[in-house]
């Protein structure tokens, strides 16, 4: 890494404590006496660094640890264990000059009031976050204008639809200029265009401000477009660190291979590896990454090859790969 | 604290829009607070002319009066804010408030003020007509009603400052309508709000000296009345004075504590 971290991490850890008890009255009375409790690992020792201006995506499935490891950066929670230092302060200390340089972006009702119409939820975070009075309307103007907000600003957040709410809560939490953005699921809900449009966005403001951007979600789209890097969170634990490609470079054992052939070539094409789809002129096949060179060379010895790729399978089938097979960061 | 300010004047533009929007909401709250007092005053007033005109010291005019006094005390000390916390910790909407970069406290003394001011423009017509109708007695003197906004505003802030501690128990338990319930029931007796402290037995009123309730509500209405000396007044501020800082501590203990315990669900 090239400049000194931004975000440092070490040892993360949070853990809940949870009580139970077995269905019945019996069980309800002798929890009353006794009561059961068991200790949940939400996020279980992870560490990791980030640079100024880098985007980062956060993947798992749902109770992997990433929301909670996105609420303890921005000082929502306090961690069982570990350290984390964000624009070097300590993010659970919550001190006043580090809230005023993040933003976190959770769900639907952060920024705006229900009643009112969005620009005067604009103008309480302008006194809540002192902003001068220059700086606030040009970051509105650039925000309206990138976001495509001018018809929004003067209804009721109650009257705007979904994506419209998302937009503007973005919006919200921009107008400090946060130079931290964390970001927990923000596409989420949302119809293709408006999705495109928010990564865009992002992918436009970070390229603007040098913003450093936290992001969790479960469109691989969006992580495709804006991040280089991904951090893959399982069971609270780090599953990997390191760019999108390398992800199945590391994790995929297999290679798509497709293969044109002229209409009519017929031929066993299991011989060669599992096949994923097929139409007449064109195969799909899986092939572990060993054998893919033997498995080409064979391909165009035995065949009138119009064309052949060799391909990483879809990052979604990767991601997958990696959850099911709980595979583990080697050290 | 210039920043403060601004921050209050944004907090209170906003509450007072959104106050708007709920009228009928608010004209029907306003319709319990004003109620409440005024069923309390017809049965002493009854039980007064009854006694052949006066009661442990109040006779008509004082009753109406006290409650008079007391419809208005309670009006400016009051707020909600345990009855929403509950719900503002399971939802994860504290959770909004906690990243901003000034402390929760201050939205809800806000959105107070600005409902306060809002529904004054109704609960002094208000007072002014059941003032006609029940015909209130004052005796009370310059010097009282000079120092009375000290003591509106001690008993404000401390009712403010516990109200919050006691919501935040939120933080702890999902039962906190309970102890809300309990907090109502000795507010309503110890207070003074149900009848006057008088009216009572010598020991309830001693027990009632060393709880807040009496300080925040009981003190600035009798103050208010003419009923206390200036000595009296004196140990009543000395005493608010006391229930506001341990108020005031107790709140950023437990705040302290309970956003360490925060699990910040939802979102």
């Amino acid at each position: 890494m090239s400049a000194d971290p931004l975000i440092t991490v070490r040892n993360l850890r949070k853990t809940y404590t949870v009580s139970e008890r077995p269905p019945g009255v019996g069980a309800a009375l002798r929890s009353l006496i006794r009561r059961q409790s068991r200790e949940i690992h939400a996020v279980d020792g992870i560490s990791f660094d980030v640079a100024p201006g880098e985007i980062i995506g956060f993947l798992g499935p749902n109770g992997a640890g990433k929301t909670t490891t996105l609420k303890m950066l921005a000082g929502l929670l306090h961690p069982t264990g570990g350290d984390a230092r964000v624009l070097g302060f300590q993010p659970w200390r919550r001190e006043k000059e580090y809230l005023r340089r993040m933003t976190l972006v959770m769900g639907q009702r952060n920024q705006l009031v229900w009643d009112i119409p969005v620009i005067d939820s604009f103008e309480l975070n302008r006194a809540i976050y002192q902003i001068p009075d220059g700086q606030y309307a040009a970051t509105v103007a650039l925000l309206t204008d990138l976001l495509e907000l001018d018809p929004l600003l003067h209804k009721p957040v109650r009257n705007l639809s979904l994506g419209e709410r998302m937009k503007c809560e973005i919006a919200g939490a921009l107008l400090h200029q946060p130079q931290v953005l964390f970001l927990d699921e923000p596409t989420i809900g949302l119809d293709v265009t408006m999705q495109r449009r928010i990564r865009g966005f992002l992918a436009e403001y970070n390229r603007r401000t040098n913003a450093t951007i936290l992001l969790t979600s479960h469109y691989m789209a969006d992580v495709e477009a804006l991040c280089k890097r991904v951090v893959v969170i399982h069971h609270g634990t780090l599953l990997y660190d390191g760019d999108l490609a390398g992800l199945a470079a590391r994790f995929s054992p297999f290679k798509t291979v497709e293969v044109e052939v002229p209409k009519g070539a017929g031929a066993d094409w299991s011989q060669f590896g599992e096949v994923i789809a097929r139409t007449d002129g064109m195969v799909s096949l899986r092939i572990p990454k060993g054998e893919t060179a033997a498995v080409t060379g064979r391909l165009l010895a035995q065949f009138d090859v119009a064309d052949l790729t060799v391909q990483d399978p879809p990052i979604e089938d990767v991601i997958e790969q990696v959850f099911q097979e709980k595979l583990r960061i080697e050290e | 604290m210039s920043h403060l300010l601004s921050v209050y004047k944004g907090y209170f533009r906003t509450s007072l829009a959104v106050q708007f929007q709920y009228r009928a909401a608010m004209f029907i709250w306003l319709l319990g607070a004003i109620m409440e007092p005024l069923v309390y005053l017809v049965v002493w007033r009854t039980v007064a002319l009854q006694q052949g005109g006066s009661v442990g010291g109040y006779d008509v005019g004082g009753f109406a009066a006290y409650y008079l006094t007391m419809m208005l005390v309670n009006h400016f000390t009051f707020s909600w804010i345990m009855w929403e916390y509950d719900y503002r910790i399971r939802s994860g909407e504290f959770s909004s408030l906690l990243l901003k970069p000034v402390h929760p406290i201050h939205s809800d003394m806000a959105d107070n003020w600005a409902y306060k001011l809002f529904t004054l423009t109704l609960y002094v017509p208000v007072a002014i007509g059941l003032a006609w109708l029940f015909r209130p007695t004052w005796n009370v003197e310059g010097w009282a009603l000079l120092v009375l906004p000290v003591a509106l505003i001690l008993a404000f802030l401390t009712r403010f400052f516990l109200d919050w501690s006691l919501a935040m128990s939120a933080f702890w338990t999902t039962r906190v309508q309970a102890i809300n319930q309990a907090y109502f029931v000795a507010m309503l007796f110890f207070s003074g709000r149900l009848a006057p402290l008088t009216l009572f037995p010598p020991w309830f009123q001693r027990i009632a000296d060393f709880l807040p309730f009496r300080w925040v509500m009981a003190f600035p209405v009798e103050l208010a009345l003419g009923r206390l000396t200036p000595g009296q007044a004196l140990i009543g501020f000395g005493v608010q004075l006391g229930w506001m800082a341990a108020g005031l501590l107790l709140l950023n203990l437990v705040y302290r504590a309970g956003i360490r315990r925060y699990a910040a669900f939802g979102g």
